[in-house]
């Protein structure tokens, strides 16, 4: 129960989920799953796809057929709640918002964990983006099997040499 | 005696808000802060903030002190005292400061106390062991000072400082195996938690810690499981090895001066300890002088630099400077107070102002 573990059900995150047609292209997927005050996903977001009303305690909601997957909202995110999934000839393609030295490098093998933190597969990185405008949170693109896709979230910690 | 017309206690979120609006409109302004740089707790904020745009949300918290520092520090009208701590307040606005070895007191025409508050501790056996911190201490020797505490570290408490600092603690190599948890639930924001869930955190609800154990520092702690009354069972305790035991269970408001002072002071529980009653101009009972931020209830640094504003608009607008569309600027402000405190984690926030009876 997140409430107490911090890890969300399967459930829930499916919920998050669009159908899997879907994401042959690159969406974001957010994972808010109680009401804060914030709402950087909708300011951030140049096409308008994630929405919070007036009231910025309401969850965002993400209109699919307007996300490009550009994965701004990912950095954007105070929380680190977001990142972009999408699947493409039995691969999952993952961007995910990552705050830690060493960056990983392209063609890097990481070890990818779940919401629990249990390391579930090896994935490949496949490229780190990290502009001025990004302040310091890193995109990392990762790939890995399909069969993680409603599993995968994050890489374990590189540690420096 | 040194004569100011706004003297603000404390350069933390409230304070730094509050100083714009006062130089803007033309007064002179003294700001004192104990440490050796303005920001109180922006200065260690190194996590992206949350809110809306219009609180900086999604910038740094470092970075937004810049941004606040940068916008006032060289007005003509702004005086800084730092390394400066003030030890009396008196109801005819005498504050009486030290700066290093030296004693001297400043008469005021507006007070605005804007000092923050202290952190609570917990007590159990070996507490007073080196290794045992509060998560400020911890916050401020990693990201001011570049020192690591220890190298694995025990968090007790689950509110979004103790999940942010975990998450801070790793960022700087430090490992965090283990969190715990009093309540039956997480206390912070969900997202703070998954974040360092999938990082490998164990998150434990209705556990505390026991004891400390160790001859000359820290080795390990002693844990247990909690009943519904916050009691430790005997018989479901655990030993964790670890070398920092970090507190973070929560924060009180530093009101000591305006106390002092004889200001009307209400114990509210949901705004973490006694607070002085205000108006909503954030005007205490004590004739010009104000408060803002913490002091006033605890809550986000968000919620503390509207609140900042609001009170150095208000204590403007006493002192007579003409400020244009001053009434839809302050009504608008306490909107956004409003909508940041509108959600479940707001929730204690409201009842506690209910009982201090702002209106």
């Amino acid at each position: 129960m997140i409430e107490k573990t911090g890890v969300p059900s399967l459930e829930q995150v499916k919920q998050e989920f669009p159908d899997k047609v879907v994401l042959k292209k690159p969406k974001a997927i957010i994972e808010c799953y109680k009401e804060i005050p914030c709402n950087p996903c909708h300011t951030s977001c140049p096409f308008d796809a994630i929405f919070i009303p007036e009231d910025i305690n309401v969850r965002p909601k993400i209109d699919f057929d307007k996300c490009t997957g550009c994965g701004i909202c990912v950095y954007n995110c105070p929380g680190l709640a977001i990142m972009v999934t999408q699947i493409k000839e039995g691969k999952i393609l993952m961007k995910i918002p990552y705050e830690f030295t060493p960056l990983p490098k392209v063609d890097q093998t990481v070890n990818v964990v779940n919401r629990a933190g249990e390391k579930i597969s090896e994935g490949i990185v496949r490229k780190v983006q990290l502009s001025e405008k990004q302040n310091k949170t890193a995109l990392i693109h990762i790939e890995l099997d399909e069969k993680y896709a409603y599993e995968a979230i994050t890489i374990e910690v590189l540690h420096g040499s | 005696m040194r004569r100011v017309e706004v003297a603000i206690i404390g350069s933390g979120p409230a304070g730094l808000a509050a100083a714009k609006p006062l130089l803007d409109a033309g007064a002179k302004v003294l700001m004192i802060d104990r440490s050796d740089m303005l920001g109180g707790q922006l200065t260690k904020q190194t996590h992206m903030f949350f809110g809306s745009e219009k609180q900086h949300a999604s910038k740094r918290g470092i970075d937004i002190l810049k941004l606040m520092v940068d916008e006032i520090q060289y007005h003509e009208n702004l005086t800084v005292l730092t390394e400066t701590t003030v030890v009396g307040l008196y109801q005819d606005r005498v504050i009486s400061c030290v700066k290093h070895d030296e004693y001297f007191k400043i008469q005021a025409d507006y007070i605005l106390v804007a000092s923050g508050a202290s952190e609570k501790s917990l007590p159990f056996e070996n507490n007073d062991l080196p290794g045992v911190y509060a998560a400020g201490a911890v916050q401020t020797l990693m990201n001011v000072y570049g020192v690591k505490p220890g190298e694995r570290v025990l968090m007790i408490g689950s509110g979004n400082i103790g999940l942010i600092v975990s998450y801070q603690l790793m960022q700087a190599g430090v490992e965090v195996p283990m969190l715990l948890e009093a309540a039956d639930t997480i206390g912070g924001y969900l997202v703070h938690a998954s974040k360092i869930r999938r990082l490998g955190v164990d998150i434990r609800t209705n556990m505390s810690v026991k004891r400390a154990i160790g001859k000359a520092s820290v080795e390990a702690a002693e844990i247990w499981r909690l009943d519904k009354h916050w009691q430790g069972i005997p018989g479901t305790e655990e030993i964790v090895p670890c070398d920092t035991i970090c507190l973070s269970v929560g924060l009180a408001p530093l009101t000591e001066l305006l106390q002092q002072a004889g200001a009307d002071i209400k114990y509210v529980r949901e705004l973490g300890g006694n607070v002085p009653i205000i108006n909503k101009k954030y005007q205490t009972s004590l004739e010009n002088v104000y408060t803002c931020g913490d002091v006033a209830g605890i809550e986000e640094a968000s919620s503390a630099m509207i609140s900042g504003e609001i009170a150095g608009l208000e204590i403007a607008r006493s002192a007579g400077y003409k400020i244009d569309n001053i009434d839809q600027h302050i009504s608008r402000l306490h909107d956004d107070l409003t909508n940041l405190r509108n959600g479940p984690h707001g929730e204690k926030i409201r009842i506690g102002l209910e009982k201090v009876g702002v209106k």
